[in-house]
């Protein structure tokens, strides 16, 4: 494998001269107790092999059974995805041989997918509509998980011999495909980010699966090829396997159109090939030549009969599909009196349901939004997850939030010292009411420390006194920062500014 | 049929992650080609009128609820390995492959 940099074009330039096509694949572990064909659970972070049988080691003799709930979710997921669903369908067996599958082939579909010709409506930031055609959602079977040992860090590269873990093997997985995306331009790694998070959001609202990319419940290929302006004749592709976050898909689609510009440009051509994508340093490397669909010598699945779901099964499955993702955003919106521009946000950060259980559990929609997009999010990026991940492994909650927002509203804290009351949460200090009271953070309530302090400063300033009086009302807030500073800013600094006024006659 | 190559061999030793030498490449096109010859024959089977079918009984939807049922101990799931290390099947590293 080639380490070394290659040549990139930059993004504008290459899209001077050439149109991107993109095709992405995007497998998903569905959320079932047990897996595709066998009754072995599927926790993730299980102990090595304690989630296998007979049928997901491949033991000879063994009968695969269909797990009835994945092909439901499958149908779900096509249906959602406004796709036709096969009335008869069957398995397939992709044959080759690698250590992560223990029967030499993977149960998948081959020409017979449950689900096929739908689409995906993508809404951009600009609030513009692209409309992903999918070309076929079908059902196949995880593989092992691989740990290769004697070479360095994990990589494949100067190891010894590899060690496989098959708790991973026949979880059942759908696999998404999209037709070729033609005319996004420049607009492309966009549209490849926004693809992704809407059929994520889509999964999840069908909650049939975790899609936690950062655990492989969600992965994403992205095949790209470039074709010159004016042309309709598609270039050669190439296919980056996992890139397993929403920022690296519009990193990689970006990357690798400046690559293929710069080989082609330079006269060039593209190898049809894998590459691997590295998060770290943000670019892609040659893997495997890509196989031909011939290698894989598919043949229809002998020990499982065909998936013949009835026109019934179909509708009544129809009528358990959640609100689709785009009107309940709308819907949403409106409800909590979000500007576009704020429920942009709120989506792009992925708090949509976030903020949406805080509502429910009693906060103001404004509070939501602010506590959930500040400190937090900041925190999150800098640890690069997502602030709904981050906050479970905090065991920060919507009741936080909402006993927080409660310290304000009911004149214990004021902004500034609700703000550090969140810190502590975050620090792991405890509620919002435990780290109020272990920092001493309480405005405070006796008028009578207030009033002294009102009189000290006015004492202490007699000419904006003067002024005040006059009529200059604007020139309070001098006096309003001095009292606070006073009461060491654990005073309401409306109240303050009440006193001051009443003092000098201008209530 | 269009005849085996000794290309078409090499591909499929390949997929197959066999290696074979050449004199077993040479030996294997000689003796697949007569298997291919003599398989060859269910082609003149007349077939026009039959629907494919890939099982032979005529039922479809075998199912089964999504229930977990107990897994193997990691101790029978590798009784049979050859090898194994740290609960895992221990296999021969893969070149050049990731
Ligand atoms: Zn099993």
């Amino acid at each position: 494998m080639s380490t070394a940099t290659e040549p990139v074009l930059g993004f504008d330039e290459a899209l001077a001269t050439y149109d991107p096509v993109m095709g992405l694949e995007v497998h998903v572990e569905l959320g079932t107790a047990t897996k595709m064909f066998c009754g072995c659970p599927t926790e993730f972070g299980a102990e090595p092999n304690t989630q296998t049988c007979p049928v997901c080691l491949g033991l000879p003799g063994a009968l695969p059974v269909v797990n009835e709930k994945a092909v439901e979710s499958a149908i779900r997921i096509g249906l959602a995805l406004n796709c036709s669903i096969a009335p008869w369908c069957r398995f397939a067996r992709k044959n080759y041989f690698y250590p992560d599958m223990p029967k030499n082939f993977q149960t998948s579909q081959y020409d017979e997918p449950i689900a096929f010709e739908g689409y995906l409506d993508v809404e951009l930031d600009d609030g513009s509509t692209y409309r992903v055609e999918i070309e076929r959602a079908h059902m196949e079977e995880d593989t092992g998980k691989s740990l290769h040992v004697g070479g360095s860090t994990g990589r494949i590269h100067g190891a010894t011999h590899s060690l496989v873990d098959y708790n991973r093997a026949g979880i059942p997985l759908v696999e998404i495909v999209t037709k070729p995306m033609l005319g996004a331009g420049e607009r492309a790694p966009e549209v490849a980010k926004a693809y992704v998070a809407t059929l994520r959001d889509l999964l999840k609202a069908l909650e049939v699966s975790d899609v936690k990319m950062e655990q492989g419940s969600m992965r994403c290929d992205v095949n790209l090829s470039l074709m010159p302006k004016g042309s309709a004749v598609l270039g050669t592709r190439t296919e980056t396997k996992n890139v397993n976050s929403l920022r690296s898909v519009e990193r990689a689609v970006r990357y690798e159109i400046g690559r293929h510009a710069a080989v082609l440009s330079g006269g060039g051509s593209i190898t049809q090939e894998t590459r691997h994508w590295h998060e770290d340093t943000g670019i892609t490397t040659s893997g495997r030549p890509k196989s031909d669909a011939d290698d894989y010598r598919y043949f229809p699945e002998p020990d499982l009969v065909p998936v013949a779901p009835a026109a019934e099964t179909v509708e009544a499955l129809r009528a358990t599909l959640p609100e689709p993702p785009a009107e309940r955003r709308r819907r949403l919106q409106t409800t909590w009196g979000y500007s576009d521009l704020e429920m942009r946000d709120v989506m792009n950060a992925g708090l949509v349901e976030l903020v949406e259980e805080t509502v429910a559990a009693g906060a103001s929609p404004a509070a939501a939004r602010k506590w959930w997009s500040g400190e937090i999010a900041r925190r999150a990026n800098t640890e690069g997850e997502d602030v709904p991940t981050y906050a479970e492994r905090l065991g920060v909650t919507p009741a936080h939030v909402v006993e927080l927002e409660g310290l304000v509203t009911a004149g214990r804290l004021n902004d500034s010292m609700a703000r550090q009351a969140w810190e502590g949460v975050l620090d792991g200090e405890g509620t919002p009411t435990a780290v109020a009271d272990a920092r001493g953070l309480e405005l405070v309530q006796d008028t009578g420390a207030l009033e002294a302090a009102v009189d000290a400063v006015i004492a202490a300033n007699p000419d904006v006194a003067d002024k005040i009086r006059d009529g200059k009302v604007q020139a309070v807030g001098a006096l309003i920062g001095q009292v606070m500073r006073e009461m060491k800013g654990q005073a309401d600094a409306g109240v303050a500014r009440t006193i001051i006024l009443e003092r000098l006659g201008q209530a | 049929m269009a005849d085996l190559t000794r290309a078409d061999v090499a591909h499929l030793a390949g997929l197959a992650r066999i290696d074979l030498s050449d004199a077993e490449l040479d030996r294997m096109v000689g003796e697949l080609g007569v298997i291919l010859e003599a398989v060859a024959t269910v082609q003149q089977a007349p077939i026009a009128d039959v629907e494919p079918m890939s099982h032979p009984m005529p039922i479809v939807n075998v199912t089964r609820p999504d229930v977990v049922r107990p897994s193997l101990s990691p101790q029978d799931a590798l009784a049979a390995a050859p090898e194994t290390e740290q609960q895992r099947f221990s296999v021969p590293r893969i070149l050049d492959e990731e």
